[in-house]
């Protein structure tokens, strides 16, 4: 930072704890803190005798996190990338363990239970389809405008994202593929393929839910079809799918512009469902109303805000390419989550990063957030070893 | 290899473009949450706050007991019990449709009653109100209610309510007046008049309970409670306590009413009584026989029951003779036709006409009953001894004179033929013969002749096809006796608090008063006086050694066809200037001054507080 200090060496420690982004920091502590807050609340009769079953949890899941994020903060990213098979292959190691020794839940097998918690590996998976497309994409630079490349690298993606959606879990499968195309779009891969991208994506969905059914074959579970397509009509069916949908809807609307506080009986009487998991969004709306809605989205906004700053400042392309994932899995997260509250957006059940309780979530996204406070630390180390003092 | 890594890529404008589009996109999706989030919050929350409310809240309806019913006295003629109720509330009730049968199968074991009628009625009721209770059974003994609390886990969702049960202490005493209750209709609850009133809920259905229904039903408190997602009480929000309905004050008095019920049925086991106040229209009793015990009615009535009281074979014990009976009146009619004969201008109080013994008119001869014949005389003796020539003669007359309907329109105007607008429901209008009635029967092929001169004749002495009924009668005696006035009797006097204080009086519509010449009322009063008390007044020895003076008009009704004639008297009292009038029938009791008279006396007796009056036996041969 001191371009003319005299002793550079002298700086290092403390520098490189400084060198971190402090907004990015803020929204993350301030995030994970109103997660164990809502948890709290939302959950205080869940189980009879012990009130804070999930908050104790959810509180040292973020303790954990805070601590993984630092440290992965310290280290350079920039080495990881000569891992990519290995990772590459840990992940499908991990998603297809699942299916062997996963345990079920509600009809889908998602988590490997590990004792203190139960471990989703889909949500690890995130991260390291991240570090390892990266690195995919990195070899493959100079032949990015080959349509083989894509198609290539697509596939890289979509091979963990069906393995995670015949789980079933359609929505952290879509995260995957959220993420290979941002790496993509970062890295610079022509308009024509993501046009054709689109094209293919919007005849497979047609496929899935149109034709498939039509003729027999059944990708989708009805009733995931039917979630995926309630919030276009939630009153059609107020019993069943549309139940989540219509519940709610009525406890964010009544929350009102200030909220319910006490008085939120939407969360505390049960009517809304999984209210510390998917419906976490509700239950802040319900109980602080539309100002605490709109202060947690923009520490949203500032947590977006600071991975795209982060993602222009990285000292290599590899940094680039991780920001632009990790963004996209947080943009598509938040927005797919918020929006499913709200009845925007299908009933998908993905996680709103740090506020949903779940530890492999809670900990992947912070982990996740060190990489980013990684890239931001290495890019400030070079500037300043470079004499430069961009002190963006 | 690893060309990028070692050096920082300048951000390109190509990345730049691109990482814009990135936070573009970010942009609007965050500006989309942020204006539905509006929508929702601040333009739409009350809507969303209510469906909440009603998310959370069920209410529970608490049964309000009826009003009181009292006497003139302020006796209890009707009140409340307290009984247990067996019911069965939802949210406790096993989800599956062959253990709910199987519950209703033991539970009917316990109370009685058919399995598949309980079944039938408990879902019923959970239908229409989801989360109130439904009631099994009514009226519960305290013994099969402990067998049952005793026995909670066989019995899920099975509780024990108290409840309010309608009671008449009187039983038969007064049964017509005060009607029945019962659970109300799916037609009422449409009806403006039955507003506030939730399904299940009794409410009048005849009578008074019928009449008064909106001052005595009260209103249904209600608790509210908050429940949970899966439909557990979690806390009582609020109550509104229920509030009793309005104490009714009637007419009536007690000591009157349960003597007419007991001279009633010391005849011939059907007939009718009328005590009226004759200035105001007050009806101070009003019975029926046969009678029934209305208390069968505040459960649900058995449909056994239900039938053999509606049997007529039996009497039809539930109609109201008082006010629905269709009769000829006999010589009672004669203070009609009096009347209309003074008023028409056939004759005066002193015009003398002659009989015989029997008036013959194309071809048919009217007799006087028992042969009788008395001379010439005018009308206070005509009244006096019922001669039935001297009627005759101005019935001929009258169905010449004029437009021929001077009878018929005198019967109108003091209330014959048209409700009398008394406050019971079912009340009947009756007939007036009239020649354009017959004629349009004739017409359809009904009957089997035109009318006639004979048939006026008849009507002068209230008989052939007149239907009217005791009440119709008191209204037309009491007009004579209090200067013209043609009353709507009353039973209803005011509606009161539960400590008697009142809240409204009930005022009947103002009375027609009829122009009739006092000195023709005077005349008909000392005819009827005569009757009740001269030598050979058709009702003197009924009422010999009776304290108050008596003034009244016995009737002998022929009903053809080998029956027994009906039996009638009409009373005014005390003569000469009448607080009272009392008609009394009996449908099957022979001569007036046989049956009916008697009863009157007993009557009078208990109405003007005459202690140790034996009565008479009826002697009278005539009327």
């Amino acid at each position: 930072m001191q371009a003319n200090s005299p002793v550079q060496g002298f700086h290092e420690p403390r520098t490189r704890i400084l060198r971190i982004d402090p907004l990015l920091l803020l929204a993350s502590i301030a995030l994970a803190a109103c997660g164990v807050y809502l948890v709290g609340t939302a959950t205080q009769d869940d189980i009879p005798g012990s009130e804070y079953y999930y908050v104790y949890r959810q509180a040292a899941y973020a303790g954990v996190g805070l601590v993984l994020m630092l440290l992965l903060s310290r280290f350079d990213y920039s080495r990881v990338r000569e891992w990519k098979a290995g990772l590459y292959t840990l992940m499908i190691g991990a998603i297809l363990l699942v299916y062997v020794v996963g345990v079920s839940a509600r009809g889908s097998k998602r988590a490997i239970e590990l004792g203190f918690l139960n471990f989703q590996s889909s949500e690890l998976g995130k991260l390291l389809l991240i570090l390892a497309l990266g690195a995919f994409v990195l070899d493959r630079m100079r032949r990015l405008d080959e349509t083989e490349t894509t198609s290539r690298l697509m596939l890289l993606a979509l091979v963990p994202a069906m393995l995670v959606i015949a789980q079933p879990d359609l929505g952290s499968g879509l995260v995957y593929i959220a993420i290979a195309l941002a790496i993509l779009f970062v890295a610079g891969t022509k308009w024509t393929h993501f046009a054709a991208l689109g094209v293919l994506g919007a005849a497979a969905v047609a496929l899935v839910l149109v034709v498939a059914p039509a003729v027999g074959v059944e990708v989708l579970k009805p009733y995931q079809v039917d979630r995926l397509t309630a919030f276009l009509h939630p009153t059609d069916n107020p019993r069943e799918q549309g139940y989540q949908i219509n519940q709610s809807l009525t406890a964010v609307g009544s929350g009102g512009k200030t909220g319910r506080g006490d008085e939120a009986t939407q969360t505390r009487l049960d009517f809304l469902p999984e209210h510390h998991t998917d419906f976490i969004f509700s239950v802040l709306g319900e109980e602080f109303g539309f100002v605490g809605a709109a202060l947690v989205l923009s520490l949203f906004a500032l947590l977006i805000w600071r991975s795209l700053r982060i993602l222009t400042m990285s000292k290599n392309l590899y940094g680039a390419l991780i920001a632009g994932g990790i963004t996209a899995m947080l943009m598509f997260q938040i927005f797919v989550n918020v929006g499913m509250t709200i009845g925007i957006m299908p009933i998908t059940g993905v996680p709103l990063p740090l506020l949903s309780y779940g530890g492999s979530s809670v900990l992947v996204t912070f982990m996740a957030l060190g990489l980013l406070q990684s890239i931001h630390a290495q890019a400030r180390e070079v500037a300043a070893a470079k004499g430069l003092n961009r002190d963006l | 290899m690893y060309l990028d890594s070692d050096r920082r890529p300048t951000l390109t404008p190509q990345l730049a473009v691109r990482v814009a589009i990135i936070g573009g996109i970010a942009l609007v999706a965050f500006a989309v949450v942020f204006f539905r989030l509006w929508y929702l919050q601040v333009l739409s929350s009350d809507k969303y706050r209510a469906e909440a409310n009603n998310n959370r809240t069920r209410e529970i309806k608490v049964q309000a007991p009826r009003g009181e019913i009292v006497d003139r006295e302020g006796r209890k003629l009707v009140d409340n019990s307290i009984g247990l109720a067996v019911k069965v509330s939802p949210d406790r009730l096993p989800e599956s449709r062959a253990e709910r049968r199987e519950l209703y199968t033991r539970l009917s074991r316990v109370l009685g009653g058919d399995p598949m009628r309980m079944e039938r009625s408990i879902e019923r009721q959970l239908k229409a109100l989801p989360f109130s209770s439904a009631t099994a059974k009514q009226g519960v003994p305290l013994d099969v209610v402990s067998f049952l609390l005793e026995r909670q886990e066989d019995f899920p969702g099975v509780t024990v309510e108290q409840e309010f049960l309608r009671r008449y202490p009187y039983h038969e005493t007064g049964a017509h007046l005060f009607g029945t209750v019962g659970e109300v209709t799916r037609e009422q609850l449409e009806d403006e008049r039955y507003r506030g009133v939730d399904m299940g809920d009794r409410v009048g259905q005849s009578g008074i309970e019928y009449q008064y229904d909106r001052f005595l039903r009260g209103e249904n408190g209600a608790t509210r409670v908050q429940v949970d997602a899966m439909g557990n009480l979690t806390e009582t929000l609020d109550r509104d306590r229920p509030k009793q309905g309005s104490q009714l004050r009637l007419s009536i008095d007690l000591d009157v009413q349960r003597a007419g019920q007991q001279a009633l049925a010391g005849g011939t086991g059907r007939g009718a009584f009328v005590v009226m106040d004759v200035n105001n229209g007050e009806v101070r009793a009003l019975g029926s026989h046969p009678s029934f015990d209305p208390n069968l009615f505040t459960k649900v009535i058995r449909k056994s029951d239900y039938e053999r009281l509606s049997d007529p074979d039996l009497g039809a014990p539930l109609s109201n003779r008082a006010i629905q009976g269709a009769y000829p009146t006999g010589s009672t009619f004669k203070l009609i036709t009096a009347t209309a004969a003074l008023e028409g201008g056939l004759i005066t109080p002193d015009t003398f006409l002659f009989d015989g013994g029997s008036l013959t008119v194309g071809g048919v001869t009217f007799k006087n009953a028992g042969d009788a014949a008395y001379g010439t005389l005018a009308l206070r003796q005509a009244l006096t001894v019922s001669s039935d020539v001297f009627f005759y003669r101005l019935g001929l007359e009258a169905n010449g004179a004029g437009d021929g309907l001077v009878l018929q329109t005198w019967a109108k105007r003091l209330g014959m033929g048209r409700k009398t607008g008394i406050d019971l429901p079912g009340e009947l209008a009756g007939l007036i013969p009239t020649p354009r009635w017959r004629n349009a029967l004739y017409r359809k092929k009904q009957t089997d002749r035109p009318w006639s001169a004979g048939d006026n004749i008849n009507l002068s002495v209230g008989q052939g096809d007149l239907q009217a009924n005791p009440l119709q009668l008191a209204v037309a005696y009491a007009a004579i006796a209090n200067g013209g006035k043609v009353l709507s009797p009353r039973i209803g006097q005011r509606i009161e608090d539960a400590g008697g204080r009142a809240l409204q009086e009930l005022k009947a519509p103002a009375a027609p008063r009829l122009p009739i010449d006092g000195a023709y009322r005077q005349a008909i009063m000392e005819g009827l006086r005569g009757a009740a008390s001269a030598p050979g007044g058709t009702s003197t020895d009924v009422f010999a050694g009776f304290p108050i003076p008596i003034a009244g008009k016995t009737g002998t009704a022929e009903k053809g066809l080998g029956r027994a004639d009906q039996s009638w008297y009409v009373a005014l009292a005390p003569y000469p200037s009448p607080k009272y009038v009392v008609a009394v029938t009996d449908e099957a009791g022979g001569f007036g001054a046989e049956t009916a008279a008697p009863m009157a006396r007993t009557i009078l007796a208990e109405l003007f507080g005459v202690t140790g009056d034996e009565g008479s036996e009826g002697g009278g041969v005539s009327d």
